[in-house]
């Protein structure tokens, strides 16, 4: 297994849409075949028509605000005394998460293919609330499916999607988490897709929602590579660029232009969800050595059982608590290009607590993940070393929870 | 050698009516009382079809999701499966028994593994809702080399070029999904529509037996008549959850279900 350079990691499938031979494919029920066929034709062409290229710029930049700030985070480097550290602070991107990349793309898209409804699953609720919003914007109609202790537990969002004029459909089944949220998507979707679009919040899902979510959430790295260009004159010798891990859709975006690079120049640290301290259950299939299996339509790394049923999963954090995770993240993972591990709730909620005292900056609790991996390992590297965390969201969504778990308001 | 899927529709044909295939859920709600239900109610169905239960099934609708979630909160195993049909195909053996399900549990089990326990469980056929074509050539492949139909699936969806691939990749049964839907979804789509579209399928290659899916309950079964076979599954599966809730004998509901199912084909 190897990765080809100079091509994106999106584009470095089989016929068959396997990474590696062995991750992603589309396993899904022959009725959706066409319509995953069609999107898949549109998507090859318009990512290629300048037109479309030029849309998609033109409300990067006037709907989303690119660039999003990169910044170093004096306070917490001093404190920490190793690594510098900086911060890509995506959450400033319109609606305040990745999630708006995706969800605009899906929306042209949706558009361009004459559909007048879209739907999409949501977990932590951004890729909710930034495909409302998309959806309003373009004049679409929306339904967003959310597992019922998700809708708990993200209120702000589920509020802003409400506003928005987008029909939350509430998931009862199974653990009522991110999980069964997608699975209902899709069956929506079985019954619909005449004249319903579907969106996949993240990387996951057949691959051209893998393809799809890449392209779109790449434009960070794009923009990072300008600013590390500007901000240090050329690319620095000693990077990590650490992102937490769901799905992977902000991982991905804020490393596809740096694959190419020597991982020793240039190293990619994913952090998934390693659930409470005491609990055995967790979201990281990556980093605990979960076995392959086919969830949501493709092959990958997923928390289950010897036979094959879907383990249920934990999270302080509902956009990590996933029991599947990206194809092209098992395909980094075993190319060994990225490393993975994880962050337990109370690391992230510690490491929260420490950025949001020492700094401007208030991760939600996903790329709090992140910075605690940050925050271990900066004290014992050197002053030269660049250390970036991809602060993807912001934390007025876990108001509710800081509050339980923090006393905080 | 003619497989005994082959067969039934003969015969069926022979008696001027469609199959009846029914679908319930191994371990729905218990080992044994599911295994009682196909015993008795193959005294109507022509084919059974059985599901291995999945926790995270993308095209079932409510109904059989009830079911399933039902019967792995009760244990059911895979190998659980296996035994249910091998006990079935014991007492039943001109039954034809065919498994259905999602990939990964195929996977997990071994593509090769899981076959050679079809082969010893008398297993006729297969359905892996999950596993489209041209993604399932090669499992099809192996499933043909053990003397196991593989069913292909075939949707209002399917372009005619992909139909025609599939017909000649296909084995002795083909299933027809009626329309765009979850399984057990209300009949959304003319009967007359879907026979049209069913004889599409049909007159491409006369020597398959054509089955029609999805929708099909009492009130629509006779409008569907003149296909080679119908499947029952979701009223099936409401009928267990309703004689569950009334604690009243299962088995025995279910049959009448089936019956008055079968009489209507007649």
């Amino acid at each position: 297994m190897k990765l080809k350079k100079g091509i994106p990691l999106i584009d470095q499938h089989d016929q068959f849409g396997f990474w590696g031979g062995k991750f992603g494919g589309s396993f899904i029920p022959e009725t959706l075949k066409k319509p995953v066929e069609d999107l898949t034709e549109e998507f090859k062409k318009l990512r290629k028509n300048k037109k479309f290229i030029k849309k998609r710029d033109y409300y990067f930049k006037n709907y989303i605000g690119s660039p999003t700030s990169f910044v170093k985070l004096e306070n917490l480097t001093s404190h920490l005394g190793g690594a510098q550290i900086w911060a890509k602070v995506v959450s400033e991107a319109n609606g305040g998460a990745h999630k708006i990349y995706n969800a605009t793309v899906h929306a042209l898209l949706c558009k361009a293919m004459g559909k007048k409804y879209i739907v999409g699953d949501t977990g932590a609720g951004y890729a909710g609330k930034m495909l409302s919003m998309a959806a309003k914007k373009f004049g679409l109609k929306c339904k967003i499916f959310m597992g019922a202790k998700d809708i708990k537990r993200q209120k702000p969002n589920c509020d802003a999607m409400k506003k928005n004029g987008a029909e939350i459909v509430p998931v009862y089944s199974g653990s009522q988490t991110l999980v069964d949220a997608v699975s209902e998507c899709m069956r929506y979707w079985v019954s619909n897709c005449d004249n319903t679009h579907m969106c996949v919040g993240s990387t996951v899902g057949p691959n051209i929602f893998v393809k799809i979510c890449g392209w779109s959430t790449a434009q960070i790295s794009r923009e990072l590579k300008v600013q590390l260009k500007s901000e240090f004159k050329k690319i620095p010798k000693k990077i990590k660029l650490i992102n937490c891990v769901g799905g992977g859709s902000s991982a991905y975006g804020f490393w596809s232009e740096f694959i190419d690079f020597n991982k020793k120049q240039i190293e990619l640290i994913g952090v998934e969800a390693g659930g409470p301290k005491k609990s055995k259950l967790h979201a990281a299939p990556l980093s605990r050595n979960a076995k392959i299996g086919v969830l949501h339509g493709a092959a990958s790394y997923v928390c289950q059982d010897n036979e094959g049923q879907i383990n249920e999963t934990e999270s302080i954090s509902a956009g990590l608590d996933y029991p599947g995770v990206s194809p092209i993240h098992c395909f980094l993972k075993d190319t060994r290009r990225a490393r993975y591990t994880f962050a337990t709730d109370e690391e992230a909620l510690n490491a929260h607590v420490m950025v949001t005292k020492f700094e401007n900056l208030n991760p939600s609790l996903e790329p709090s993940h992140a910075f605690a991996e940050a925050i271990k390992i900066a004290p014992r590297l050197s002053k030269d070393t660049i250390i970036i965390v991809n602060s993807c969201g912001d934390a007025k969504k876990d108001r509710d929870i800081l509050k339980e778990r923090l006393g905080k308001n | 050698m003619v497989s005994l899927i082959n067969e039934v529709f003969k015969k069926a044909r022979n008696a001027k009516r469609p199959a009846l295939l029914t679908y319930t859920v191994a371990g729905d709600n218990t080992k044994k009382k599911s295994l009682d239900i196909l015993k008795s109610i193959s005294a109507h169905a022509d084919i059974c079809e059985l599901g291995f239960p999945h926790n995270t099934p993308i095209a079932d609708g409510g109904q059989i999701q009830t079911s399933a979630y039902r019967a792995i909160k009760n244990g059911i195993k895979i190998n659980d499966v296996f035994a249910i049909a091998k006990a079935f195909k014991l007492s039943k053996k001109t039954t034809p028994i065919i498994l259905m399900g999602y990939y990964n549990m195929i996977y997990q089990y071994d593509e090769n593994k899981f076959l050679k326990k079809c082969k010893s469980s008398k297993i006729d056929g297969l359905i892996i809702v999950d596993l489209p074509y041209p993604e399932n050539k090669s499992f099809s492949k192996k499933c043909k080399r053990k003397g196991i139909n593989f069913v292909q699936l075939v949707s209002p969806t399917t372009s005619n070029i992909r139909l025609k691939k599939i017909i000649k990749d296909s084995h002795d049964m083909i299933y027809y999904i009626s329309m765009l839907s979850t399984t057990g979804g209300k009949l959304k789509v003319s009967p007359k529509k879907i026979l049209e579209n069913y004889f599409k399928i049909k007159n491409q290659n006369k020597s398959k037996n054509v089955v029609i899916g999805f929708g099909i309950t009492e009130k629509t079964i006779k409008s569907l008549k003149k296909a080679d076979g119908l499947v029952v599954g979701s009223a099936i599966c409401k009928e267990i959850t309703k004689s569950i809730k009334k604690r009243q004998n299962a088995v025995t509901n279910v049959t009448n279900v089936v019956r008055r199912l079968k009489n209507k084909i007649k």
